[in-house]
């Protein structure tokens, strides 16, 4: 057991059972702080894969702007914890065995068909550094980046346009 | 050094579990969450490919999913927003009919 191996063995360990308690959670709050959890393991797992631009997105958007929202939301309507259900009684059980599917085949293509195989290389000065990044971005990426702000501004309007309250009192 | 199957295998996990939370619970702040957490998988995986094949693309491609899922996640969270406006709850059973 190299020290690699063992970092890697904690945090997946840590991931996966803070998705597990996101999973279980009865409270949406404690949901959403779990996933924050998970957020930041995979931001360590992309330092460790010699990517820390993305590491950083990931703690700034994901752990920071995307939760934050969620956060906002669920404290704005209210509804920490909703009773359980009697409708489609046969879906759960129907659900674990699908998910017990689905690990099994990926567990089947990657351990005994070896889909994948190699390690990780030794690390290369400067790959996934932010500036070889940012010069990828806006040199050869220029477009999509661009299209992205387009897409971000519609998604701002949208979000505005659905939440607004009409005036004239009714309230929709 | 890791094998890239430990990290594949990983980002297998997190996708079910995320898959798991589509189908069992029925909140759908939870629902939302845990298609973030495919997400989150799925980029997992792109940037261990991305360092076995020392390809730079691959990081970009993550850079723009993150952007996309704020993107969905703002319109997403407005939507649950505006039907609990006019519905006085979210639970996913009542979400039934189209007109509202």
């Amino acid at each position: 057991m190299t020290p690699d191996l063992i970092a890697f063995f904690v945090l997946a360990l840590i991931a996966i059972a803070a998705a597990l308690g996101m999973l279980l959670g009865r409270n949406v709050v404690y949901s959403a702080l779990f996933l924050v959890l998970n957020f930041g393991t995979v931001a360590v797992f992309y330092i460790l894969l010699d990517a820390p631009f993305i590491a950083l997105t990931q703690v700034s958007v994901y752990a920071g702007a995307i939760m934050v929202l969620f956060l906002f939301v669920i404290m704005l309507l209210g509804t920490e914890t909703l009773p359980v259900s009697k409708a489609l009684p046969w879906q759960r059980p129907l659900a674990f065995v699908l998910a017990l599917i689905l690990a099994g085949e990926a567990g089947y293509l990657l351990f005994f068909r070896k889909v994948t195989s190699g390690t990780i290389p030794q690390p290369v000065q400067t790959f996934g550094s932010p500036q070889a990044v940012g010069q990828a971005l806006f040199n050869q990426y220029l477009l999509p980046f661009e299209v992205t702000s387009v897409l971000l501004l519609i998604a701002m309007v949208g979000a505005i346009v659905l939440t607004i309250k009409e005036k004239g009192g009714q309230g929709k | 050094m890791i094998p890239i199957n430990y990290y594949i295998a990983l980002s297998a996990i997190l996708f079910t579990i995320g898959a798991l939370g589509v189908l069992v619970r029925r909140n759908p702040l939870i629902i939302f969450m845990s298609i973030e957490l495919m997400l989150n998988a799925a980029n997992l995986a792109i940037v261990a490919f991305t360092r076995v094949y020392q390809i730079l693309e691959g990081q970009i491609f993550v850079f723009f999913v993150m952007t996309v899922a704020a993107a969905e996640v703002a319109v997403g969270l407005a939507l649950i927003v505006a039907i609990f406006r006019t519905k006085h709850s979210i639970n996913i059973d009542e979400m039934n009919n189209l007109k509202g």
